[in-house]
C-alpha cells in the first residue's frame, strides 16, 4: 500500500463524477447535477487553499476574497455587456493574482496569528467594498445578465456541458497542484513549512516561495469564483463573507490537509452534509430547521478527533 | 461640521471604543495566557445581551437582570472552556480557529432556537433613558454616558486586578511561563477556567450594555468580533494595555470615519463621487489602519512582553 493507491482513489472519484450526468438524466434527477457541480467548484477553491494551507503552512483566513474577485470580474464585465468567457475568465484569474500579490506582499511577512488576522482583515475590506458599490448591486447583489460565452464552443447554459467544464478544470488543477507540489518549488515550500530555520540554513529564503504559492493559489481560486458566479447566475458580496473563508478551511481539514484528494473529499463531505441536514425527509423537523447547530457540533468533533480527515481513511502510507 | 457634532461623534467613538475594549480584554487575556484563538468569544457577547434582555423582561429589575446575565455568561464561558476549549490549548492555531468557528454556528443556532431568528426588543430602564445637557447645545443620551462610565471603571478594576492582586500575579506568571507556574503548585487548569470565565463575563457585560443600542439577534457577536480582532492586532496580542489603546483608536477611527469622511471627501471630490467613495472607504478604514500598523509594527503597538 502506498501513495499510488490514493492517487487511484482520486482518479476513481473523478471517473465517478464523470458518470453522473448520464445517470442523473436517466434517473431524471437534475438536482444532483447541480449539487455536484457546486461541490466541484468548491473543490477547486479548496484545492487552491490546500496549496498554501496544507503544503505551505500558511493559515489563510481570507481565501473567499478570491472567490469574490473572480465572481466580480465576470459579473462586472457582463454588466457592461462583455460576455466573452475567455476574456472574463482571464480577467478573473489575472485580477485575483494581482490582488493576491498585493495582499501576499504584506501578509506573507507575518506569521502565526497575525497572518490569520491580516488575511481576514483584507478579505473584510474587499467584502465591505463589495457591499458599498451600489452600481454592482451593493448588498442586494446582482443577477448575471448572461453566463460566460465561449463563441459557440461550449454552452454553459446546458447543465451537463457546464458540469463537464467544471470537472475538466478540477481535474486539471488537481494534476497541476500535484505536479507543483512534487517539483523543486513545492519541495522548498514544504521545507519552509516543516522547518524554517533549516530551510534558511541551506540557502533558501522562504518568502519568495511562499509569495509565489500565495499568488498561484489566489489565481486558481479566482477561476473558481468565475465558475461559482456562472453556477449561481447571481453576483453577491456574500461570496466574500468571512464564514465562506472558514468553510473553505474546514473543507481542507475535513478532507485531509496536504493530501491530493483531500479538497475534493472535504468539499463533498461538507456540502453533502449541509444538504442532508437541511433537506433529508428522514430527519426530524427539529434537525432540518436548526441544521447549523448540528453542523457546528460536527465541525468541533472533526477538528478534535479526526485529525487526518477523510483522506486518512484511505489505507496506505501517511506522512 | 460644527463643534457640537464633533463632540457628539467623539463621545460615540469613545462609547464604541469602550465596548470593543470590554470584549478585547478577555480575548487578549485568553490568547496571551492560554495561547488560544477563540473566534467564539463573540458568542459570549451575544449570550450576555440575550440573558440581560430576557431577565429584564422576566423580573422587571434591570440591576438584577445585569447580575444574572453576568453570572450566566460566566457560566456559559466556564462550561465551554471545560467541555470544548480545554483540549485545544495544545493544538495549532488552525485547529483552534476551526473548532471555535464550529462553536459560533452552534451558539448562533442555539440562540435562534431559544429566542427566534429575528432581533428581539431590548430596552433600558426608565431611569437610564433620556438625555443629559452637557453644554448649552450638546445633549447626549444618558445611557451612552453610563456605558462609558462603566467601561472606564471596569478598565481601572482590571488594571488593579492584574497588576496588584495575587490572582493577577498568577495570570501574569501563567502568561510568561506556564510550566513554571504549574511546577510551583498552582492548579493551572483551574486558573485557565477562571481566566476564561472572567473574559466571558466581560464580553457578556459588553453585550448586555450595548444590547439596547444595537440589535440583539443571532450573529450579532461576529459583526463586532472581527473589529475586536483588529483591536487586539493593532494593540499587540496578549497585552491589555494594547487592547485598551487599540480599542479607543478603532472606536474613534471607525465612528469619526463614518461621520466625517463623506463630507470631507465632498470638499475635494464631486458630490456623487464622495457619496460613492465615502461609505466604502469609511467601512474599510479600520482594516487599512490595521494593515498600516502591521507593516510598520508587526507585533502591534504595545507588544506583550513574553
Amino acid at each position: 500500500m502506498n501513495a499510488s493507491l490514493r492517487n487511484w482513489v482520486l482518479v476513481g472519484l473523478l471517473l465517478l463524477l464523470a458518470a453522473v450526468p448520464p445517470l442523473a438524466a436517466w434517473l431524471n434527477q437534475p438536482f444532483y447535477l447541480d449539487l455536484l457541480r457546486r461541490v466541484m467548484i468548491f473543490a477547486i477553491a479548496a484545492t487552491s487553499l490546500n496549496l498554501i494551507l496544507g503544503y505551505g503552512g500558511m493559515v489563510s483566513f481570507g481565501h473567499a476574497a478570491y472567490l469574490g474577485i473572480g465572481a466580480y470580474a465576470v459579473g462586472v464585465l457582463s454588466y457592461y455587456g462583455i460576455n466573452n468567457g475567455w476574456l472574463q475568465w482571464g480577467v478573473a484569474i489575472g485580477a485575483s493574482a494581482l490582488v493576491a500579490l498585493a495582499i501576499g506582499a504584506v501578509s506573507v511577512r507575518t506569521s502565526g496569528i497575525y497572518f490569520i488576522m491580516i488575511t481576514l482583515a483584507f478579505t473584510q475590506m474587499l467584502y465591505y467594498l463589495g457591499l458599498s458599490i451600489e452600481e454592482y448591486g451593493g448588498d442586494d447583489g446582482m443577477r448575471l445578465a448572461s453566463r460566460s460565452q465561449f463563441s459557440g464552443l461550449v454552452d454553459l447554459g446546458d447543465p451537463a456541458s457546464f458540469y463537464y467544464v467544471v470537472l475538466a478544470i478540477l481535474a486539471l488543477f488537481l494534476y497541476l497542484t500535484a505536479r507543483l507540489v512534487g517539483s523543486r518549488f513545492g519541495r522548498a515550500l514544504q521545507a519552509a513549512r516543516t522547518n524554517e530555520a533549516r530551510t534558511r540554513a541551506i540557502g533558501l529564503s522562504p518568502y519568495p516561495y511562499r509569495l509565489v504559492a500565495f499568488v498561484i493559489s489566489g489565481a486558481m481560486c479566482g477561476l473558481a469564483g468565475a465558475l461559482l458566479v456562472n453556477h449561481t447566475a447571481f453576483l453577491t458580496p456574500e461570496f466574500m463573507n468571512w464564514t465562506r473563508s472558514g468553510e473553505l478551511m474546514f473543507m481542507v481539514i475535513l478532507g485531509g490537509i496536504a493530501t491530493a484528494s483531500g479538497p475534493l473529499l472535504g468539499a463533498a463531505g461538507l456540502l453533502l452534509l449541509e444538504d442532508l441536514l437541511q433537506g433529508w425527509e428522514l430527519l426530524p423537523k427539529a434537525v432540518t430547521e436548526h441544521w447549523q447547530l448540528y453542523l457546528g457540533i460536527t465541525l468541533v468533533l472533526v477538528v478534535l478527533f479526526a485529525k487526518r480527515g477523510l483522506a486518512g481513511l484511505i489505507p496506505g502510507r501517511h506522512e | 461640521m460644527n463643534l457640537v457634532l464633533i463632540a457628539e461623534q467623539t463621545l460615540n467613538g469613545l462609547q464604541l471604543g469602550i465596548t470593543l475594549f470590554l470584549i478585547a480584554a478577555g480575548l487578549t487575556l485568553v490568547f496571551g495566557i492560554m495561547n488560544l484563538v477563540n473566534l467564539a468569544h463573540g458568542a459570549l457577547y451575544m449570550v450576555g445581551a440575550y440573558f440581560c434582555t430576557y431577565f429584564f423582561q422576566q423580573t422587571g429589575s434591570w440591576p438584577l437582570a445585569v447580575v444574572l446575565a453576568l453570572a450566566g455568561s460566566m457560566l456559559v464561558g466556564a462550561v465551554t472552556e471545560v467541555v470544548a476549549l480545554r483540549t485545544l490549548y495544545e493544538r495549532d492555531h488552525l485547529d483552534q480557529v476551526l473548532a471555535t468557528f464550529g462553536l459560533i454556528l452552534f451558539f448562533n443556532e442555539l440562540v435562534a432556537m431559544l429566542w427566534g431568528r429575528a432581533a428581539i426588543f431590548s430596552t433600558v430602564p426608565d431611569y437610564l433613558s433620556g438625555h443629559v445637557q452637557i453644554t448649552e447645545q450638546l445633549r447626549y443620551p444618558l445611557y451612552r454616558l453610563v456605558i462609558i462610565g462603566v467601561g472606564l471603571s471596569v478598565a481601572l478594576l482590571l488594571w488593579w486586578l492584574v497588576a496588584r492582586t495575587r490572582l493577577g500575579m498568577l495570570i501574569r506568571a501563567g502568561a510568561s511561563n506556564r510550566t513554571m507556574v504549574a511546577a510551583l503548585g498552582i492548579n493551572i487548569r483551574l486558573l485557565y477556567t477562571v481566566v476564561f470565565s472572567f473574559g466571558a463575563a466581560l464580553a457578556g457585560l459588553a453585550g448586555l450594555l450595548v444590547g439596547p443600542i444595537y440589535s440583539v439577534q443571532p450573529g450579532m457577536g461576529e459583526l463586532i468580533l472581527i473589529q475586536v480582532f483588529v483591536v487586539i492586532v493593532i494593540g499587540g496580542i496578549g497585552s491589555i494595555r494594547g487592547a485598551f489603546a487599540g480599542a479607543l483608536i478603532v472606536g474613534m477611527v471607525d465612528t469619526l470615519g463614518r461621520a466625517f469622511l463623506k463630507p470631507t471627501l465632498a470638499t475635494v471630490l464631486s458630490a456623487p463621487a464622495a457619496d460613492a467613495a465615502g461609505p466604502a472607504l469609511a467601512s474599510m478604514l479600520i482594516y487599512l489602519l490595521m494593515a498600516v500598523v502591521l507593516a510598520f509594527r508587526p507585533a502591534g503597538l504595545f507588544p506583550a512582553v513574553r
